[in-house]
């Protein structure tokens, strides 16, 4: 026993003393590069030409200012759901439904749009988008307040009321909203309007939302860095125990993460809606709610990282309708890419908190 | 004779920090060889090394004369090394005999293991049915548990760590008692502890780290603990002045018939608890760990809230029974429990974001809801600073502090925000003789000041040093209120083992 040599690794990983931040900053820009090498790689194997196949996903859409402006309209709603998940699952507050309180956002704000169709004053707007944020924050407390009550499982719970609500709206414009001269299509009537958000720049898409997204970012950095309820609900997050030993409120926080969450959703639903869309449709949304929560975890759950994670989703979006009509890419390929992603921003993660150390350096003194 | 186990020059860093730093140790057979140290020296480390569970940087281990090099705790047990840890890793829900067969090496039948344990136990005095479940067995009686896992391996070598911090006097000289039949039996035991005074009466030899290295090697036996301490410091130890006790005050904590039920099928409930602290006096509930500490603390600190609140507790004159943990702070009083990591202060965040974790109300820190970082850093440092937290910055993460550290600098930030009332579980559970002095210096102070300080520990040492007066928790009841310098040792003693004390 005492005679087996030692098998020594050439490399170890190392603990950190502190949390890197270099890595932090550094792993999700390295987890891009790979997932470019691996891009060349598959689309070889693919039989296309790989540089020309990575223009297409990932230079040419932004070419035009068409193409930034739509790259903006589609990162916007991932920016606004996205810092809303990320203030929630710093506290370890899962909130996965934040699809359902887009789309309810987009009920309610939409509702409100129709039902002031005839008003032309500039409060309709207002009123619209305060409605929206409304419906999504309701939607939200719902998980909220079965968690706190019963202690139930807001996973499941948020998971299951999405769906909920995306049947709601496709009951709505199938029925009691169905606009009554739109040929039998299960649409609602266009907005006025009064209820639209302002274009920003002519001939896009791109509209006030994109500011509102510039602004959530700004204000959830201060909640989440600067605020004694982003300190709390970090403390939640790292060690429940301690929060409840320090006096905060546990359900309060619960609340706090789920309404802020859900009424970000659905402002972000509501923009969509009085936005690029401008009437309800029996579907709102590609699945924005759900690819916000990988959007949260690429951009740290850092309110700045979910803004430049938002814009590489919606680039892997824009990019992979942009090389279907292109080249012929099969539409998988953005869900290949993004998986990839999160493969490789997973795995360069461990550097975060460990370092890679060669045994070979292996010395008594301090390091 | 040689030696059987043998460490040369034994150097292991971790990144920061130097642990052991070129240690030299010999235990012969049948020596009862103490590892002393204050916290932080390197003792765990070093024990770490022997039982396989860190691999030193450089150095040589040799055993009966052979290099050493073991690839993991496994083969530590095969070569007759055992080690009791300070936790235990017990199933509270298997029986004694199902415990020690999870952990076996070896594939003996739960019969065979069963008469196995009898035998073992009978020939050791150490008595423990292997029936019984793990959660009816008392602290004592769990550590039992776990020397008798090590006796069945038959070992060369048996490693305790603090071994009597969980015992009551009566229990602890029950196991000096077995350490020496089984050292008379030739079996080395190494010993790691506190407590100087057991050193003296049970060790033959000592070795003393302090900063990692080797600084002593002496005959307990023919030095007092006085001296040990100060070699294990580096410096003189000051006494504690024990003060007058203060005129009897007003009461600030008064807990009248106290019962409330455990949240936790293996806890225990309070039974009729009653007592009072008054202003300037410091007040001890001793007894063993597992008697319903955590729930009385968990009921004081008002993380557990009764339902039908009356006046079962008064902080004040004003019932405090139905009130939340941050109405309690609001009112002035401080709170400490037992668990440091994840409880008393959270192992991931720095000590700056650990210091605002209590101290989030004091409105220098935090204005308008948003956080206030110079203020912050400026009570870090002050922590740091007056109480010798031992660390290289405000930005460390708590859970890079030794035990002690990180208590020198949760007590820190609980004394500094000048409480009325004080309540701490352990206040110096692991923490080394320098500090630990500190530490008590500072709550006489703050109780001088007018704080009412109530301490649930299990060192009686502690509580005689400083508490004006002490009751005993044991299976959810109080004893009546001793005055200290009226109590002895013995009869507490008694008490916490489940005797009347007379």
């Amino acid at each position: 026993m005492s005679l087996i040599p030692q098998f020594i690794p050439k490399f170890v990983l190392e603990t950190r003393v502190e949390v890197s931040n270099k890595w932090v900053i550094l792993s999700p820009i390295i987890a891009i590069i790979l997932t470019l090498f691996s891009g060349i790689i598959i689309f070889s194997l693919m039989g296309k030409d790989p540089l020309l196949a990575l223009y297409t996903f990932f230079i040419q859409p932004v070419t035009t200012l068409f193409g930034v402006t739509e790259l903006l309209v589609k990162a916007t709603p991932l920016v606004l759901i996205g810092v809303g998940l990320a203030i929630g699952f710093k506290a370890n507050v899962w909130n996965i439904g934040a699809e359902g309180q887009f789309t309810m956002g987009a009920i309610f704000g939409g509702g409100a749009a129709l039902l002031c169709n005839n008003i032309e004053s500039y409060l309709v707007l207002p009123f619209v988008l305060l409605l929206g944020i409304l419906g999504g924050a309701f939607w939200g407390a719902i998980p909220a307040f079965f968690k706190t009550r019963f202690n139930a499982n807001e996973i499941l719970t948020s998971l299951m009321l999405s769906y909920i609500a995306v049947l709601f709206l496709s009951y709505l414009v199938h029925g009691p909203w169905r606009d009554p001269g739109g040929f039998n299509f299960p649409e609602s009537q266009l907005f006025s309007d009064y209820a639209m958000l302002p274009v920003l720049v002519e001939n896009s898409r791109l509209n006030l939302g994109s500011v509102f997204a510039i602004l959530v970012v700004l204000l959830g950095w201060i909640l989440i860095a600067r605020s004694i309820i982003g300190f709390q609900l970090r403390v939640v997050g790292l060690a429940p125990a301690a929060a409840h030993y320090a006096g905060f409120k546990h359900s309060g926080l619960v609340w706090l993460s789920f309404t802020i969450s859900g009424g970000l959703a659905g402002l972000a639903g509501i923009a969509e809606v009085s936005g690029p869309i401008g009437q309800l449709l029996p579907s709102v949304s590609p699945g924005y709610g759900f690819t916000a929560i990988i959007v949260a975890f690429l951009g740290r759950l850092h309110p700045v990282g979910v803004l430049f994670a938002s814009l590489v989703m919606a680039l892997s979006y824009i990019g992979g309708e942009n090389a279907q009509i292109e080249i012929g890419l099969p539409a998988a390929v953005t869900g290949l890419f993004q998986g990839v992603l999160l493969f490789f921003l997973l795995a360069c993660d461990v550097l975060v908190r460990y370092r890679i150390k060669s045994s070979s350096f292996i010395s008594g003194k301090r390091s | 004779m040689a030696p059987l186990l043998k460490l040369s020059g034994v150097t292991k860093s971790f990144p920061g920090i130097l642990a052991n730093d070129n240690v030299d140790l010999n235990v012969m057979p049948g020596e009862i060889h103490a590892l002393l140290g204050e916290n932080g020296a390197g003792k765990s480390t070093l024990v770490k090394i022997i039982y396989g569970l860190l691999k030193p940087d450089s150095g040589l281990l040799e055993w009966q004369g052979t290099p050493l090099k073991l690839l993991g705790p496994s083969e530590a047990r095969a070569l007759g090394i055992g080690m009791v840890f300070q936790h235990f890793s017990l199933f509270d829900a298997l029986t004694v005999c199902e415990n020690i067969a999870i952990a076996s090496d070896s594939n003996l039948s739960l019969k065979t293991l069963h008469s196995k344990i009898m035998e073992v136990s009978e020939d050791y005095g150490l008595p423990l049915d292997p029936d019984r479940y793990v959660h009816s067995l008392s602290v004592g009686e769990k550590q039992r548990i776990e020397i008798i896992r090590c006796l069945l391996q038959s070992p060369k070598l048996l490693i305790l760590d603090e071994p009597t911090s969980v015992l009551t006097p009566q229990e602890a000289k029950n196991l000096f008692v077995t350490l020496e039949t089984l050292a008379a039996s030739g079996c080395a035991i190494l010993y790691i502890s506190h407590k100087l005074e057991e050193v003296k009466r049970l060790c033959m030899k000592a070795t003393i780290l302090r900063n990692g290295a080797v600084v002593a090697t002496c005959d307990p036996r023919l030095e007092t603990a006085r001296t040990m301490a100060e070699r294990m410091i580096g410096s003189k130890l000051n006494n504690i002045q024990r003060r007058k006790s203060p005129e009897s005050g007003r009461p600030r904590v008064r807990i009248n018939k106290l019962s409330l039920k455990s949240s936790d099928p293996f806890g225990i409930d309070l039974k009729s608890i009653s007592l009072n602290v008054s202003r300037g006096e410091v007040v001890g509930i001793a007894g063993v760990a597992g008697n319903g500490q955590n729930e009385l603390m968990a009921a004081l600190s008002g993380e557990v809230i009764q339902s039908y609140p009356n006046d079962t507790i008064v902080f004040d004159d004003i019932c405090v029974a139905g009130m939340r943990v941050s109405e309690r702070r609001a009112m002035g009083s401080c709170f400490v429990p037992e668990e440091r990591y994840g409880h008393a202060a959270i192992k991931e965040m720095s000590l700056k974001d650990n210091a605002l974790l209590t101290s989030s109300k004091n409105i220098n820190l935090v204005k308008k809801g948003l956080l206030q970082f110079d203020a912050i850093n400026d009570l870090t440092e002050k922590i740091i600073f007056d109480f010798d937290v031992r660390t290289t910055g405000s930005k460390m993460e708590s859970g890079s502090l030794s035990g002690g550290n990180l208590q020198k600098f949760i007590l820190g930030r609980e004394i500094l925000q000048e409480p009325g009332i004080l309540i701490i579980s352990q206040p110096t559970w692991g923490v080394d003789a320098g500090a630990a002095l500190v530490l008590r210096k500072s709550l006489l102070e703050l109780a001088a000041r007018g704080c009412a300080v109530l301490i649930i520990s299990q060192d009686l040492d502690e509580i005689f040093e400083i508490c004006d007066r002490i009751a005993v928790l044991y299976q959810g009841n109080l004893s009546a209120l001793m005055d200290t310098e009226t109590a002895s040792m013995d009869q507490v003693g008694l008490l916490m083992g489940g005797g009347n004390g007379e």
